[in-house]
């Protein structure tokens, strides 16, 4: 217009190669923006590597253990009084028959050895084994009865201060209070050593095995309470997923909006920030007070964990469905399809990863969960035996990975903090594989539109 | 009514597929259609023009019930196809869309192969017994669409991949594919660029010989060119219904001269 040429004209001409001063206070601003941003990824990485270095430094140790490597003589005069190698009798010599037998051996294996010790006797040297020992040599015995009165050489764990000594957990000068353990013993330790009868390994009862007693740190394992856990994420899973996608389905594509569907969404979106400790004690009077259902059984932690996963599951469902053009609905529509046809046939393919993704995140943050666990019982010394089947994995006692790792941080002994950081690195890498899954799962959905 | 009168005087052998009488559309509490009554032939191609937000895609949106998905919309009056009331609450909404296929502004083919696209309707519906008669189906809607030489050696690559005027094509396809009777095309050409418009508008020419056309456009070049009749919507009033050679050369209401020569719109 004529008007711009006339102000354009009277304006004073600035060169495009000097930036005025307005120019370069914003760009100051930019560039000091860019410098927040990056300082505060910065300081992120820095938390992050100082989290994982801390986790690892402190919980690799639980994947390796001490073993001793002990001859131990099965005495038939102990063992199978009768001899008639009848399963029966030989089932009636309890581990207190045994573990004499151990600390013979490894009597036998010191003195054979010539190393000196002050200890004159076996039992002197039990502080050395694990508590678990016996129970090792007697299933062993009860399977392979035909061995019984030969020297059989067995691995057997050494008991925690002994390992803690290798790991440099336990010090000379902090063993001075320990009646458990004391300096002669940890000279008998470092001659063994370098006699090679003691060695280091792969830890694969605490990945696999059970939860062991307060006195016996060393034979405890992850193994029962991941069985919880996945029992668990099972019940989640089946629940959670149908349940919250076909919520989200008829609140977003068939439900009026009015009052009432307001008021769901309203408290949907509450419940996700909901303490998880209500979920809990929610869990307790519900499932177990007012069901009957058994106490710290998988399927009470499940359903209390449905409980809380469905919000999540709810909102991201609906993210997921919103994000879909509605030009695809209109354009099923408009072909003669029913709602519901254009929903599962277009919308829900096309949400599917969204979908995914908030399932897996939601199921990843119920695996995650302590807080609920604790009321309903799934703490303490209670992942102890394997389940028999299906129906008692789900029904039997049992702990979860993150509960097992607080009641093992609370324990006494200092390798069971080993442990709980040990068990901190198994729900990471769970953690891990289930986001890496996410992602994946939404590379595989994800189309253009 | 000023259309009235012209609509009596245009006497022709041909039926009429949509009557509407006395048309109300309301949002919540806003007032969209007012008393429009229309009675649109069948083999002929209806423009529907006037400045945005007159209301005239609200109405044609009533005449496939796609208003029904639009929680606050209500619609009032007689709107019928082939003397049968389509708000009639026997009336499913879904059969009707069946016979009264639309085509939307903005092309949105399916995420799916080009095939795939096509072949939705038919399968749905149960058009086809085997797999054969689908492929002849498709084969015939995408002829009837021109643009079965572009896409014959890749139908069964996705349908997002192709340009805005294919898809569109793509899409009148699609719309075809189930034998609609009536087409409601919501401003088909308003994404496309002058090439693709004038392959699609030839179509909408083509299309006239087996079903009823319905457009709503901006471009009254386009109405001219492509509709035998033109309705001139304003602020909710079917202000003008007629031929569109008398609508555009010899209008009788004062808004739409108006708006035809630019001063209104």
């Amino acid at each position: 217009m004529s008007d711009a040429t006339h102000t354009g004209g009277g304006q004073r001409r600035t060169s495009l190669t000097v930036a005025d001063a307005r120019t370069k206070r914003r760009n100051a601003t930019e560039k000091r923006f860019r410098i927040y941003g990056l300082s505060a990824i910065c300081a992120g990485m820095f938390f992050l590597v100082v989290l994982m270095s801390a986790i690892l430094t402190n919980g690799l140790g639980a994947f390796q253990q001490t073993f001793i490597e002990v001859p131990v003589y099965l005495d038939p005069a102990k063992l199978d009084k009768q001899g008639g190698r009848d399963p029966e009798q030989l089932a009636k010599v309890s581990t207190f028959g045994y573990a004499p037998l151990v600390q013979n051996g490894l009597f036998q294996l010191v003195s054979d050895a010539g190393i000196e010790t002050p200890y004159d006797s076996a039992k002197d040297m039990k502080a050395l084994i694990s508590a678990s020992a016996a129970a090792q040599v007697r299933d062993w015995t009860l399977k392979n009865p035909d061995r019984i009165g030969d020297t059989v050489s067995f691995d057997i764990l050494a008991s925690s201060r002994v390992d803690g000594y290798l790991k440099g957990r336990v010090s000379r000068d902090g063993i001075t209070q320990d009646k458990n353990i004391d300096a002669g013993h940890l000279d008998l330790v470092d001659a063994l050593r370098t006699q090679g009868a003691l060695h280091k390994g792969f830890n694969w009862d605490f990945v696999l095995g059970a939860d062991a007693s307060e006195s016996r740190a060393e034979q405890a394992g992850l193994g029962v309470s991941m069985l919880g856990s996945l029992f668990m994420m099972l019940v989640v899973l089946f629940l959670a997923l149908p349940i919250g996608v076909a919520a989200s389905i008829y609140l977003e594509e068939f439900a009026p909006t009015n009052w009432f569907t307001d008021f769901i969404e309203v408290n949907i979106s509450n419940l996700a920030a909901v303490p998880s400790i209500v979920f809990g004690i929610l869990g307790l009077a519900v499932f177990i007070q007012f069901v009957h259902l058994p106490q710290s059984a998988p399927i009470v932690g499940g359903l209390t964990l449905t409980l809380m996963t469905l919000p999540t599951i709810v909102i991201s469902t609906r993210a997921a469905l919103k994000a879909v053009p509605p030009s695809i609905r209109n354009a099923a529509l408009g072909v003669g399809a029913s709602k519901m046809q254009s929903v599962f046939h277009h919308v829900l393919p096309l949400a599917m990863p969204g979908i995914l993704t908030g399932t897996i995140i939601g199921l990843a943050q119920a695996l995650g969960e302590t807080a609920p666990l604790l009321l309903i019982g799934m703490v303490g010394y209670i992942a102890t035996n394997y389940p028999d089947g299906v129906i008692s994995g789900f029904m039997s006692p049992n702990s979860a990975m993150p509960a097992q790792i607080y009641e093992w941080a609370k324990r006494a002994d200092p390798a069971y903090y080993e442990r709980a950081w040990g068990g901190i690195i198994v729900l990471l890498v769970f953690l891990l594989v289930m986001n890496v899954l996410a992602v994946l799962l939404r590379r595989k959905f994800e189309r253009r539109w | 009514m000023y259309d009235a009168p012209l609509r009596n005087a245009n006497v022709e052998a041909l039926n009429t597929k949509i009557a509407a009488k006395d048309v109300q559309v309301y949002y919540g509490d806003t007032h969209a259609i007012k008393d429009v009554s229309v009675n649109l032939l069948d083999n002929t191609v209806t423009a529907f023009i006037g400045p945005s937000g007159c209301g005239k895609s609200t109405f044609l949106r009533c005449l496939n019930r796609m208003n029904d998905t639009i929680d606050i919309c209500r619609v009032e009056g007689l709107i019928s196809l082939d003397d049968e009331d389509i708000y009639d609450k026997r009336v499913d909404p879904v059969q009707l869309r069946a016979k009264v296929g639309m085509v939307f502004q903005k092309p949105n083919p399916f995420p799916k192969s080009i095939y795939d696209n096509v072949a939705y309707g038919p399968k749905i519906h149960g058009m086809a017994k085997s797999k054969a008669e689908l492929d002849e189906i498709v084969e015939k809607a995408l002829r009837r669409a021109a643009i079965w030489n572009e896409v014959k050696d890749r139908l069964h690559a996705p349908g997002t991949g192709l340009s805005g005027g294919q898809q569109q094509r793509l899409c009148i396809a699609r719309a075809i594919a189930t034998e609609p009777e009536v087409l409601l095309m919501d401003e088909p050409c308003s994404a496309l660029d002058p090439i693709a418009t004038a392959q699609v508008e030839e179509l909408i020419d083509e299309l006239r010989t087996n079903y009823s056309v319905v457009i709503v456009t901006h471009s009254m070049q386009q109405a001219a060119r492509v509709s035998q009749k033109t309705a001139f919507f304003h602020l909710g009033n079917l202000v003008e219904y007629g031929e569109t050679s008398q609508i555009f050369t010899n209008p009788v209401d004062p808004r739409t001269e108006s708006y035809i020569t630019g001063r209104i719109g």
